[in-house]
């Protein structure tokens, strides 16, 4: 590379603004083409952009940090992007009124599983305690899932790694196995993507339909009080 | 035509003052308890959400603002999670260590949970089913 260029990707690598430009330019180019692929479960756009910025930072050798000084901007939108779940939420009002004993039995039921399975299985391949501990919060939120893997003595790095694998795999897993089941029932099929896997899963359900969106908005927001709930009564008891 | 008059009448700023307040309300609420007992690690913006619902509920309609704004964020939502997943990145070697044992416990494990949840949710809806909308 010549100097002049040279100094200018120096400095236009480690500036915020580059790294926001790349978000958006990978995300809204693996949107087009999961447009183009007819929203093929496979073609998931996290995974997509993900995947092509990783790669980015790979080749050019830029860490995370410095990465994330530009994306930063668009991560914080995930807060009042939770808040505005209450829109939809409040829209479906009255089928959640109609659905509230299934959705308390299906959150039940799906958080235990979240947890149990998982760690069950791990168990069974050997795993050590902290890997354990680490996977069992996967299918809720980021900031929840760091906090129980904390409290459960696991690493909350690991954690967060795992619920955003979590929730890319659910959310590419849901719709195919929700139609080979032939289950059209999108206030049960959007629950269940929320309590599996979170907000990416939620994400995925918007890109769907709406009632399934803010039933896995909801969701989402239960699974996090549940499991916390389910870690505290663990902790309780295991003395 | 009606489409300019439409592009007037949404106050984006005062929709997105309305949702970083709930959210600033929730955190707020979330720090206040954290005072008292730090294991608290319950999520402000979630919280938030549930302010929002309340004050959704009492007014009884969004307005155009606030629907066109949380239309346009949760279309996009995906977007958001870009940041965090291009995060994995760091953690590559943990996953390595310990990479055949969790990957199979994940994706079983996320299977199993939709499928049960799904299943669970059926048996108790008494009612038709909801359909796809629109």
């Amino acid at each position: 590379m010549n100097e002049p260029v040279s100094s200018l990707w120096v400095y236009l690598a480690a500036s915020p603004l580059f790294w926001l430009a790349v978000t958006l330019a990978a995300y809204s180019a693996a949107d087009q083409l999961a447009v183009r692929l007819g929203r093929h479960p496979l073609a998931n756009t996290v995974l997509l952009s993900a995947v092509a910025i990783g790669l980015l930072l790979l080749v050019t050798g830029t860490d995370y940090a410095t990465y994330f000084e530009g994306a930063q901007f668009v991560h914080f939108m995930l807060g009042p992007a939770t808040v505005a779940l209450a829109v939809p939420l409040w829209r479906n009002l009255a089928l959640v009124r109609r659905n509230l004993g299934a959705m308390a039995a299906a959150l039940l039921a799906g958080s235990v599983t979240a947890a149990g399975s998982a760690i069950l299985i791990a168990w069974a391949f050997g795993a050590p305690w902290p890997v354990l501990a680490s996977l069992a919060p996967k299918s809720v939120t980021a900031p929840i899932a760091m906090e129980l893997a904390r409290s459960l003595g696991g690493w909350p790095a690991m954690a967060a790694g795992l619920v955003i694998l979590t929730g890319i795999t659910g959310a590419i897993i849901v719709t195919p196995l929700m139609n080979l089941l032939g289950i059209r029932n999108f206030a049960a099929r959007g629950f269940a993507a929320g309590v599996a896997s979170h907000g990416i899963g939620t994400a995925r359900a918007f890109q769907v339909s709406d009632t399934a969106g803010a039933f896995a908005g909801i969701a989402m927001g239960l699974n996090g009080a549940m499991t916390s709930l389910l870690v505290a009564l663990w902790l309780v008891f295991s003395g | 035509m009606g489409q300019s008059e439409q592009k007037q009448s949404i106050n984006l700023p005062a929709a997105l003052a309305m949702l970083l307040t709930c959210q600033l309300a929730g955190e707020a609420i979330v720090a206040a308890v954290r005072l008292r007992n730090p294991e608290f690690g319950f999520p402000g913006p979630v919280l938030g959400m549930g302010l929002l619902f309340l004050w959704l509920v009492w007014r009884g309609r969004p307005g155009e603002s606030l629907d066109a704004a949380a239309g346009a964020i949760l279309r996009n939502l995906s977007l958001l999670f870009v940041p965090a997943a291009v995060g994995l990145i760091q953690y590559g070697e943990i996953m390595m260590r310990f990479g055949l044992a969790v990957l199979v416990a994940l994706i079983v494990s996320t299977v199993l949970t939709l499928l049960v949840t799904a299943g669970v949710f059926l048996v108790f809806a008494r009612n038709e089913e909801a359909g796809p909308d629109e």
